[in-house]
This record gives C-alpha cells, structure tokens and sequence, in this order.
C-alpha cells in the first residue's frame, strides 16, 4: 500500500570546503511510501528551487545500489536502517508519518565535505592505486581454467571484491579507519593466484598508504560489517593482518 | 632494525602489540586466579601458596619484569590509539546509533583500560609493596577486605576487568588473524565465559574472606 507521508528533515549544509557548514531543517510535503531516499530529496530540491534556495548537494549516480556514489548518515546510520542496502535502495515506507530525519555527511578527517553532503572520498582511490599491479600474460587470449581456482576461494574473492568504495566502513566506524575497505581490496587479489606474486609488497604498500590519510585504527568494533551495503566481513580484516604480517616478517 | 620499527610503528603493528601484551595479561590472570583459590581453602593453603610462589625466586622477577615491560607496550599504545582515534574524526555526528557491532565492553575499551591500571596501582600499593615483616600475606589480605570500602573497590575494578576483557580475548584473536568460521564463533563464546569466570572468580575473593574472618 502506497502511503503518503509529511517528514520534518535535518540536512548538514556547508557552502564549501573551507565554510562552516549547520543543520537546516526542511519540511518534506506528500513524500509517497515508494519513493527512494534520494528521490525524496530530489522532491525537496525541486522545491527549494521553485523557492529561490539553493539544492543540497549529494552524491549518487546509478541509483541501484552498484556505483557506490551515494551515501549519507541518515539518523546516525551510514545508508540508513536497512541491512545491505545503499541509501539509494532505501525505501521511504520504512519510515512513519511525522518522523524527523537527519541526514548527515560521512565524517573522517581522511573525507573532507566538499558541499553539503558530499565529502572526498579520492583517499580510498589512493589506497586502491598504492595496491600497484597484478601479474597477466599478454598475447592470446588463455584457455578456460588454465589456472585452477576452487569455487570456494572464487567465492570469498568475490565477496571481497563486491565492495563498492562508498565509504561507509569509514563512516560507520567509531574510529573512522579504513581497514574493512582495505582488507577487502588487499583479499580480492591475495586470494586468487593472480594477485600471488606480488601479495607481499601489496599488503605493505595499501596499508603504508592507509596510515598516511589520516584514518583512525581499527578496534575490532564490528560496526563496518553491520553497515556495509555489501555485507563484507570482517574476516577480510583478519585475512589483511595476516597478509601483513606475513610480509613484514617473512618477506 | 628499520622494518622492525616500521611494522610496529603501523596500524596493523600497534594492533598487534596491544593483541600480543593483552593476551600474555590474560594468561597472567588465569594463573593468578588459580593461585587465589587457595584462599577459599583457608590460611594455611594460601600461605603455603604464596611461600611456594616465592620460592621460585629468579623466575618471580623475570615474569614481573615482564608483565611491566608488556603493561607499559599495552598502555602506552593503548593511549597513543585512543588519541589518534579521536583526531581520526575531528568533526562528530549529530546523532549516533550503533549498528549492533559494539558492545559495552568495545565502546568503554580505553576507559575501563584507565580504571584499570589505576586499580592495579592501588592493588600493588595494598598487597605487593607492603611491609611483610611480621605477618603472613593472609593476614594482610584478611586485615585490607576487613574495610568495606575495600571490598566495594576491589568487585568494582573486578568487574571492569571483566568487561575489558569481555572484548579484549577475542579482538586479540581477530587482530592476530586467526579467523576462521569453524572458530570464531568459539573463540566469542569463550571470551564472554572467561570474563564471567575472571569476574566471579575474582569478585568473590573479598566477599568471602569478609564473611569467613
């Protein structure tokens, strides 16, 4: 059943990086039970346009739960009350007529706000790009599993690998660290024999470069894994800090 | 010598070093706890304990030599983690809500990890750096759990140690990487029941010598 719902919002606006941002509160009018997160503040934009305001600014792109681009803290949750999902794949009807909502931006010293609601999250890119390279033979195109993989350790690569950068390990995490994002993508690769030879110098140069951004440290509180769209565990954490180790230590 | 400093200087290191030290204390306390049940035998066993204990001599002081060296590594970088971690975030929510990862002894770490040393200050104050001249190490317990407050102090710090290490025994395990879906769930189980044992165990030393003298 569609429902009708009149929501009071609290938005975190911030003209700039350098400005002091502040929490205005906005009235959001007829928002329909099956709109998406998003789509409401697109109805609330469309209205402070007509109004002469300025839109609040945020980040989304393919609005299906893939890109990664979307995310906010909508009251003290990153993507909001649902498990597993982005904030684009959360649904107005979990919420009831007359409830107040604040939505906030991802707070780390490592993602700065660049407007409203939208940070920087290019630290998680450099963690990617200090992971380097993996070792492919050009030419021919190689025959089907020339290289054995189980479908066991496919598997826990792949779930490692569906992580889609939004950041909300960050944001959820009572330290902003970075660890469960790292983890996974130091696993994606540590786990299948392409990402083998250079494993060692992977591990040390993503979590150098982590360290560097300025993310907190990981306290094993377990709040990333609950708030990750993409349901990533934290054994890729524990994976990660054997990964290091091995390659501190051993290599 | 660099690599060394570097990996210790790391994230991943300095978990390590809190996960190494935080487990050696964890041994230390089921060894001391076994050592205090003697009391519930009465005078005489925990007397004989304490002489035997004594008796080992140049291990005595290795193994307090030890524990210190660990405690400083354990609190020092405790601490250093417990700042960096706030600047880690320097502007904080508005509202906060937990997505049932944390638990209350994760949320209280650092605090109850104060309450603690504190706690052991006072502990060694009472019981180790003590004139023992004339008396038994029984009476000096008997003559410190005659006070109320005492009693109050020491289930009060007990508890706490319980909650620290209600988080403390299976974080070492995840930070060491020994994570494995047969395990785990085992190792959680475990580190909840140890707590409760250190925390009874312990709590109910005072309680009993009060009562019993």
């Amino acid at each position: 059943m569609t429902k009708t719902l009149n929501l009071t919002l609290k938005v975190w606006r911030q003209k700039g990086q350098n400005s002091k941002g502040s929490f205005e509160t906005y009235n959001a009018k007829g928002i329909s039970s099956d709109m998406s997160f998003l789509e409401m503040i697109d109805v609330i934009n469309e209205q402070l346009t007509i109004d002469g305001i300025e839109p609040i600014a945020f980040d989304h792109d393919c609005r299906e739960g893939i890109c990664g681009m979307c995310g906010t803290v909508v009251n003290g949750r990153p993507h909001g009350p649902e498990k597993g999902t982005t904030l684009c794949q959360l649904h107005m009807r979990h919420f009831s007529d007359g409830d107040t909502i604040v939505v906030e931006p991802w707070r780390s010293r490592a993602f700065k706000v660049i407007k409203d609601l939208v940070v920087d999250r290019s630290a998680l890119d450099k963690i990617i790009q200090a992971g380097g390279y993996i070792s492919v033979n050009t030419g021919g195109a190689p025959d089907a599993n020339a290289i054995l993989v189980s479908q066991e350790t496919a598997e826990k690569a792949m779930d490692a690998a569906a992580c889609i950068g939004c950041g909300a390990c960050v944001a959820a995490c009572p330290n902003a660290s970075a660890m469960l994002f790292t983890s996974a993508k130091i696993s994606q690769l540590a786990l299948l024999p392409q990402g083998k030879p250079e494993a060692a110098k992977r591990a040390m140069e993503m979590v150098r470069t982590m360290d560097g951004l300025g993310f907190g440290n990981c306290t094993n509180e377990r709040e990333c894994e609950a708030e990750c769209p993409k349901e990533i565990s934290i054994v890729n954490i524990a994976r990660m800090n054997r990964e290091f180790f091995k390659a501190a230590f051993l290599s | 010598m660099n690599w060394l400093i570097t990996t210790f200087a790391s994230s991943i290191g300095k978990k390590l070093m809190m996960a190494v030290t935080g487990l050696s204390f964890c041994a230390f306390l089921t060894a001391h706890l076994i050592g205090n049940l003697t009391l519930y035998a009465g005078r005489d066993a925990f007397n004989s304990y304490a002489e035997h204990l004594h008796s080992l001599g140049p291990l005595i002081t290795v193994a307090e030599t030890g524990l210190l060296f660990f405690g400083i590594i354990h609190v020092l970088t405790g601490l250093f983690l417990f700042f960096q971690n706030i600047a880690a975030r320097p502007a904080r929510y508005e509202v906060n809500k937990n997505a049932g990862g944390r638990t209350i002894g994760s949320a209280t770490m650092p605090y109850t990890g104060l309450i603690l040393i504190a706690f052991i200050t006072f502990h060694l104050i009472n019981f180790h750096f003590i004139d023992k001249t004339g008396t038994t190490i029984f009476q000096i317990v008997r003559d410190a759990f005659a006070k109320p407050s005492y009693i109050a102090i020491y289930v009060m710090a007990v508890v706490t140690a319980a909650f620290h290490v209600s988080h403390g025994l299976w974080s070492a395990f995840q930070t060491l990487g020994i994570n494995h879906p047969k395990y785990m769930p085992l190792i959680r189980k475990a580190g909840i029941a140890f707590s409760i044992l250190i925390g009874i165990g312990f709590g109910f030393i005072p309680v009993f010598i009060s009562l019993t003298t």
